[in-house]
């Protein structure tokens, strides 16, 4: 599973306070903690509360790469801002994240291109949210065949069924997770799946068991990649549980040890 | 149609163990010993770098091996009555490049020798012979927690490798391999759970993954070889994929195993043939060191190897 941390995000009252008086070490320690909890790469997110994301992207990329040299998941709806936090960037990055709608993809497959980063596509379009398995697998098929079309390596291609609220969208749930399991039909090489797990317990009693609950059965559907909360340790002990009886690791009695120190 | 290779990458390799410590090191061997550094299945030339060949290890005791099969206490003549004879003859006459000697007659059951006189035994046999030494307690936990520290100080700076630590006993054998700056054997019962768990116990204690070499404990042909290899696989597939805690090159005892065979024993060839299949396919399986009793058997693994890896 690539664990992408969720906390550097301006909608986080701490974080937002932070982008706005420049506290670098705020940043930097909740970066390198989300590090030392197992996350892979670090999502980047000035927040809505930014009046100057297009310096705000950029600030937050160079501190954040200050501390650590993981993957930086570049997340905002403008491309001006994920480009500002691109040029920035100097390890490896994301972009978080195209819809299926073409101007979109017009954009930002060629800025993952020219940067070498990986993208992320969401399985939405201006005509709403998906409702069903099969508007999933539409859009999908959009953003992938954009991909070919212009070059853009379908393994580097991360595509997210977009996750809906349990007490929203009950009725979506199973066909989320069946998604997940078809868009890895859809091409060879597969493009990757991934998940925003937060948006599943929104407004819900139970957030961290919805999520952890939630995220253990979508890796038994093959989910690749997560975008979550990795200081939830009881999360990050179900995602390495749910691997291990996928059997992507070989089992050992100190086996969430051994995971975590990978 | 052309068939295209199906080349396979892996992202991790084993790790590389160097055994013996030369002069400059501080120890007093002529060269040393390395294995492991394999960043690919067992002979697949193409798709790696294999930069070690498995290496082969004459085993001798301490002790004349009484129970050991006529053929083989044939083969070695008088010299197995004096380790360090015996020894002697292993390099000189059938070029060992690396002995391992087991301490049987500190065993309760075979001798039950004062621990004290493990470590002079060990000097004099450092001081008698210059390849690099495995050393091997007597099987017995408590007594190997009494010899291995006497051992492993004695020895100190010639960076041997020493075992063998178990999931029941490792303890005192890590801190002493530990201090004294060798590398140890992780034996487990063919189950790569255990092997995996007792690697992060030791390196819990504080010695290195890279410094652990696995005993994965193999059957002989006919007595569970293909089980053997089943788990080497697996174990070498998750290093290859990136678990540390199993990338640990193997040592494995297939002279100890195929002449326990009641074939090993049928005719006066059997038991060398018993043993060079075994080894031969314990290369293929992964093993990194194959710890040999018959000096014909070794000899003729010790061709294989060369001609697989394109030597002469």
């Amino acid at each position: 599973m690539f664990i992408i941390g969720e906390l550097i995000n301006g909608m986080y009252a701490g974080i937002g306070k932070a982008i706005q008086n420049k506290d670098k070490a705020a940043i930097q320690e909740c970066a390198l903690k989300q590090v030392a909890c197992g996350a892979d790469a670090l999502d980047i997110n000035c927040g809505p509360a930014s009046r100057k994301p297009l310096e705000d992207m950029p600030w937050l990329v160079e501190t954040v790469q200050e501390v650590t040299d993981k993957t930086l998941c570049l997340d905002a709806s403008k491309p001006l801002v994920i480009e500002a936090g691109l040029k920035a960037a100097k390890n490896k990055a994301m972009i978080n994240s195209t819809t299926a709608d073409s101007d979109k993809l017009n954009t930002l497959i060629p800025l993952a291109l020219k940067y070498g980063s990986s993208l992320i596509g969401l399985t939405i379009s201006a005509k709403g949210i998906p409702q069903n398995k099969d508007q999933r697998l539409e859009l999908a098929a959009e953003i992938i065949a954009a991909c070919s079309e212009k070059g853009f390596p379908i393994e580097n291609l991360y595509l997210d069924p977009i996750l809906m609220p349990v007490n929203v969208a009950q009725a979506q749930m199973k066909d989320i997770l069946e998604s997940i399991h078809e868009f890895k039909l859809m091409a060879d090489p597969s493009p990757k799946t991934i998940v925003g797990l937060s948006n599943v317990s929104q407004g819900t009693s139970s957030r961290s068991l919805i999520n952890r609950t939630f995220l253990a059965m979508s890796i038994a559907y093959g989910l690749d990649s997560a975008i979550l909360d990795p200081l939830d340790g009881q999360l990050m002990d179900a995602l390495i549980t749910a691997e291990l009886i996928m059997s992507k690791n070989i089992y050992c009695a100190s086996y969430l040890d051994a995971y975590r120190k990978k | 149609m052309v068939l295209q290779p199906v080349i396979e990458k892996w992202p991790a390799a084993v790790s590389a163990v160097t055994i013996g410590a030369v002069k400059s090191e501080g120890g007093s061997r002529v060269q040393a010993i390395h294995i492991g550094g394999q960043n690919t299945l067992p002979l697949l030339f193409k798709e790696g770098q294999i930069p070690n060949p498995p290496k082969i290890a004459f085993e001798v005791w301490d002790m004349a091996p009484s129970e050991w099969p006529d053929e083989l206490l044939r083969a070695w003549g008088k010299v197995i009555n004096d380790p360090f004879k015996w020894a002697e003859c292993c390099v000189k006459e059938h070029k060992a490049e690396l002995i391992c000697v087991k301490l049987q007659s500190f065993h309760p059951d075979y001798g039950n020798k004062d621990a004290a006189g493990a470590g002079k035994f060990i000097k004099e046999l450092l001081r008698q012979m210059d390849v690099p030494l495995i050393i091997t307690g007597c099987g017995d936990d408590a007594k190997d927690n009494q010899i291995i520290p006497v051992v492993s100080e004695a020895a100190k700076g010639e960076r041997c490798l020493i075992g063998s630590a178990v999931q029941e006993n490792y303890k005192t054998l890590v801190a002493s391999v530990l201090a004294d700056g060798h590398n140890i054997i992780a034996e487990s019962p063919i189950d790569v759970n255990i092997a995996k768990q007792l690697n992060i116990l030791i390196s819990d204690i504080g010695l290195g993954l890279e410094r652990i070499v696995m005993n994965p404990t193999i059957g002989a042909l006919g007595y569970g070889l293909e089980y053997a290899y089943s788990i080497m696989e697996r174990a070498r597939l998750a290093a290859l994929s990136g678990d540390k805690t199993l990338a640990s090159p193997f040592i494995c005892f297939s002279g100890q195993e195929a002449w326990r065979a009641k074939e090993a024993k049928l005719s006066a060839e059997c038991g060398t043939i018993w043993e060079t299949i075994t080894s031969s396919v314990l290369i293929q399986a992964g093993a990194d060191i194959l710890v040999m009793r018959h000096p014909a058997a070794a000899a003729k693994v010790a061709r294989h190897i060369n001609n697989l890896f394109g030597r002469t």
